[in-house]
Formats: C-alpha cells, sequence, structure tokens
C-alpha cells in the first residue's frame, strides 16, 4: 500500500470522527436552542417554580454557587501558593498536588453523598449550607491546579529580582508573583465557576430543591439543575417546555462565563 | 597599578559552595577582593561557577533550600570600616539589610507587572519609605542616574512592561540604585539585549561607579576590557587569576587565562 494512499484514509477517518463529535455538539446545541428559546417568555424569568418560572431557581442556583465562590477561592489560591512557593520538593506537597489532582476528576455525585452524611443527615435535612459546601468541594481542585500552574510559569527571575531589592519571601509572593499570575489565576475561577454553576449531582443530596423563592439557606433550597432534572421526567407538556427553557439559559450562561475567561486571558497575552 | 591605592569593600575568603544535592561543590575554595567604586568583571567560560560566586555575595541562593557555604564574604561596615562576614547572618531581616545593600540586575530584565513609578518606588516601599513627597524624588533621581528618565517621565503611570528590553533593564538598575546600595552584582546585563541598548547599558555602568562598587559576570570578553578596572578569570569553580583588566588580557600569569582570552577554548 502507498504512503498517499494511507495518509488519505487515515485524514478521512479523522475528518469523519472529527464531524461525528462536532455533529452531535451542534445537535444538542441547536435541538436546545430550538425548543429552549420557543419555550421562554417574559414569566419564566418573573415567575418561581410553583407558578412555572425559574425567578428562584436561577436566584437559589446562583446564591449557592457564589456562596461556594467565596469559601473556595481563598482556600484554592492559598493553598496553590502553598504548593507552588512554600512546598517545594517535599514528600507532603507531592501528596497534596496528585490528591488534588485526582479530586478534579472525583465523580460529583460522590462529593453530593459526602457532605450529605456530614451535613444534611445530622440535622435531618436538606438545606442550602450543604449544597454550597459541595459546590466548594467541587471548586476547590480546580482552582489550585491552575493556581499552582499559573504560579509556576512566573519566571524564577521575577521572584529573585524581588529578594534582591530587600523584598521578605512572603511579599515577593503576595505583590509580586500572584500579581503575575492574576490573569491566569483569575480565569482558573471564572473555568471553576463555570463548571459548578451546572452541577446537579451535589446538590441532589445536599440542597434539593425548593419550588418557592427563598433565601433561608437552613432548608431546602431552589436549585436550577436539579429542577431541570426533576421538570424533565414530569409528564405534562408545560414542565418539560420549562425544563427546554431552563436549559437553554443554563447553557447561555455558562457559555458566557467560558467566553468572559477566554477573552480576559487573549486579552493580556 | 592602581590596587594599593584602592580600597577593599568585598573579601570573598576560601569559598566554597554546594548546590542542594550536589555531589561536590560548584566554588572550590575561591579567594578575591573586590574594591571600592572600581568595576570588578567576571570571565570564564559556562559553568566555571563565576553566576554562582556572583549570586553568593549578596545570598540570592538563599532562595532555594538547601544549597551550603563554607568560608566567608566579607562586607565592609562603612559606618566602622570593619570586614563583617555576611555568610553569619542568619536571619530574614538581616539578609534583607545585605541585599538593600548589595543589589543585583539579572540577565534578563525582570520589571515587575506594575507601572514605572511603582517599580522603582517598590525598593523603596519596602524599606519602609512612605512619604509621598521623598518618595517622588528619589524615583525621579534614580530613573535620572539609570539614564532613563527622558524616555520614563511621561508615562511613569504606564506599566512597565511596555517597555523595550534595554529599558527595562534600564528601570531595573534604576530601581537598584534608588536603594543607594554599596555594590551592584550584575549578572550578563546586556547579553539579552541589542547592540544599542548594550552600548547604554555600560555606558551606564561606568557612570555608576562614581557612586557605587560594581561587579560584573559577562560572557562578552570586549565587554570586560571595555567596562572593567579589574577582571578575574574563573574555570571549574576556582578562580585562576584576578588583575587589572589590562594586565589580565595583555599579559596574563597564567596560561590558561591566555588560553581562554585568546579564544583557545571556551
Amino acid at each position: 500500500m502507498n504512503r498517499l494512499l494511507l495518509n488519505k484514509i487515515i485524514l478521512t477517518l479523522s475528518t469523519i470522527s472529527a464531524l461525528v463529535g462536532i455533529g452531535f455538539l451542534f445537535w444538542i446545541l441547536i435541538t436546545l436552542t430550538y425548543k429552549g428559546v420557543s419555550s421562554i417568555q417574559l414569566s419564566t424569568f418573573t415567575n418561581d417554580l410553583v407558578e412555572g418560572g425559574i425567578r428562584n431557581l436561577l436566584v437559589g442556583q446562583f446564591t449557592m454557587a457564589l456562596l461556594a465562590t467565596v469559601v473556595a477561592v481563598p482556600i484554592g489560591v492559598m493553598a496553590g501558593i502553598y504548593l507552588r512557593e512554600y512546598g517545594g520538593e517535599k514528600r507532603m506537597t507531592m501528596v497534596i498536588r496528585n490528591l488534588s489532582d485526582i479530586m478534579t476528576s472525583a465523580p460529583s455525585i460522590v462529593i453530593g453523598v459526602f457532605v450529605f452524611a456530614f451535613l444534611v443527615e445530622p440535622f435531618g435535612t436538606f438545606n442550602g449550607w450543604a449544597g454550597s459546601v459541595a459546590l466548594a468541594i467541587m471548586m476547590l481542585p480546580i482552582i489550585i491546579g491552575t493556581t499552582d500552574n499559573m504560579l509556576a510559569l512566573v519566571p524564577k527571575e521575577l521572584r529573585e529580582a524581588g529578594i534582591a531589592l530587600g523584598g521578605s519571601k512572603h511579599k515577593i509572593v503576595l505583590q509580586i508573583v500572584l500579581k503575575a499570575a492574576k490573569v491566569g489565576v483569575t480565569t482558573g475561577i471564572l473555568l471553576s465557576f463555570a463548571r459548578i454553576i451546572g452541577e446537579t449531582a451535589p446538590l441532589l443530596f445536599t440542597s434539593a430543591n425548593n419550588q418557592f423563592f427563598t433565601m433561608d439557606m437552613s432548608g431546602q433550597f431552589p436549585s436550577l439543575t436539579v429542577s431541570i432534572y426533576n421538570l424533565a421526567t414530569y409528564p405534562d407538556e408545560a414542565s418539560r417546555e420549562l425544563a427546554w427553557a431552563a436549559s437553554f439559559i443554563l447553557t447561555a450562561i455558562v457559555l458566557f462565563i467560558n467566553l468572559v475567561g477566554r477573552y480576559v486571558t487573549r486579552n493580556k497575552h | 597599578m592602581t590596587k594599593e591605592t584602592a580600597n577593599p569593600i568585598m573579601e570573598v575568603k576560601d569559598l566554597f559552595f554546594t548546590y542542594p544535592n550536589a555531589p561536590e561543590p560548584t566554588l572550590k575554595g575561591n579567594n578575591l577582593t573586590i574594591y571600592e567604586n572600581k568595576i570588578t568583571a567576571m570571565i570564564g567560560p559556562s559553568g566555571c561557577g563565576k553566576s554562582t560566586l556572583l549570586r553568593a555575595m549578596n545570598r540570592i541562593h538563599d532562595l532555594y533550600a538547601g544549597c551550603k557555604y563554607e568560608g566567608e564574604i566579607n562586607l565592609r561596615n562603612l559606618k566602622n570600616n570593619k570586614m563583617e562576614n555576611t555568610l553569619n547572618l542568619k536571619k530574614e531581616n538581616q539578609l534583607i539589610g545585605l541585599r538593600q545593600k548589595v543589589g543585583m540586575i539579572f540577565q534578563k530584565p525582570t520589571p515587575f507587572p506594575m507601572s514605572i513609578y511603582d517599580n522603582v518606588a517598590y525598593g523603596l516601599r519596602l524599606k519602609g519609605i512612605k512619604s509621598k513627597s521623598e518618595l517622588d524624588g528619589r524615583v525621579e533621581k534614580a530613573l535620572k542616574e539609570a539614564a532613563i528618565w527622558k524616555e520614563a517621565k511621561e508615562r511613569l503611570n504606564d506599566s512597565a512592561m511596555g517597555l523595550s528590553g534595554g529599558q527595562q533593564q534600564r528601570l531595573c538598575i534604576a530601581r537598584s540604585v534608588a536603594l543607594k546600595p554599596e555594590v551592584l552584582l550584575f549578572d550578563e546585563p546586556t547579553s539579552a539585549l541589542d547592540p544599542i541598548s548594550t552600548g547604554a547599558i555600560e555606558e551606564l555602568i561606568s557612570e555608576l561607579k562614581k557612586d557605587v562598587t560594581v561587579v560584573i559576570v559577562t560572557h562578552n570578553m570586549q565587554q570586560a576590557s571595555r567596562l572593567s578596572d579589574y577582571t578575574t578569570f574563573m574555570y571549574l569553580g576556582d578562580i585562576i587569576e584576578f588583575g587589572d583588566t589590562e594586565k589580565i588580557f595583555l599579559n596574563p600569569d597564567e596560561k590558561l587565562t591566555e588560553d581562554y582570552i585568546t579564544g583557545r577554548f571556551g
């Protein structure tokens, strides 16, 4: 068999594979857009779930995700700084780094069940706090990983230059190295946010869901993703339409956050 | 020889230096005297230890755990004129004090991701200077001394990352000069720059020696001969020869020095 023929076969196969992959993606997006947009009405945004809208769900989902971010960002960024700037070659550093990497791919349902065991079960009720904690646990390894990697990209000369000017290590790390890695670290945070805003499994056993508008996080808390999961299984047409609308809106939000993340990075490099 | 009239400011005595996990020392019993307000060049093939020795002089190695020093690196205390061993400094604030006296310029320009003004003010602020008027004055003076004031004065609040490579390097020099150091260590400061920027930096270094003692590591033999008063030649972790630059380049005592300078190896 000659080389040119082999080349053509491989090229054709890989093109077909790519088209299949992209095809399904577009199929999903087009269906989602078609069904979603046609189901959206003004009342979708102004009513709560009990009246056939998603207002309380959006507020609930964002409340839990933002709270998770507030908790996970400082811990994640500081852990990343520890690993890269202070951990050195210690065995402990390697163990933490690897565990964090493994946690990135931990099944989200496992995290949900874990949080259920210590924040839901003892209190006897699903609650928004538990949902936030589960989301924060999802975010942590992503933020730790990106912070660690972004700090690694900062040239060591920059640290040395700071030290040579009479800086102490912690000042140089916080005022110069972290600043130099700011864009990358911010992108990591945005992407981790985009990841958790669309999570269902960690919330199923933690916040569960609520049909009504509430800001009381000690009880069942409204969630967009859990609602989509529930609505999609209901028999009536109106519920399924609302599920489509909610899915479309959620996808648009995730896409938007991803675009912002990319824009921020592209702008600075 | 001018050596007798010059005043020693730093003395390296029997210095051994070992990198973490290295089987043997990189510097093997170095002895060297640095004279005040003179330019001392360190030359030698790659891996000879010249940068290692330079980086020992302000203990920048200490940023990495596990480096071992033996011997002495003495710095003259300008208050009582006594030589003090910098290797005895243990606490972080003592090392900070040393680095404020012995500054360093690196091969690649290392502007911090902040404005031109803040770059120069950074070291001053670390030193605890807060008054805006004092900062303004010292930043301007440093930028003038580093011959970058004209280019920078209209854009002090712009990011330093927007400067050209040569300008960034002069900014880094300004940043160090602002601290009024006694000694400035240059680690191949022009090897990442174009010839015109290199010329500007060399001129600047010659100017600087009025106020500060300069030690410069360079791979460029012409640069060493143009700039320096004294030259030291290193090879495989040993100091082979030290002397007036003219003598080292025209009539070295050691065969090895001559071979290197005439380009027979290295």
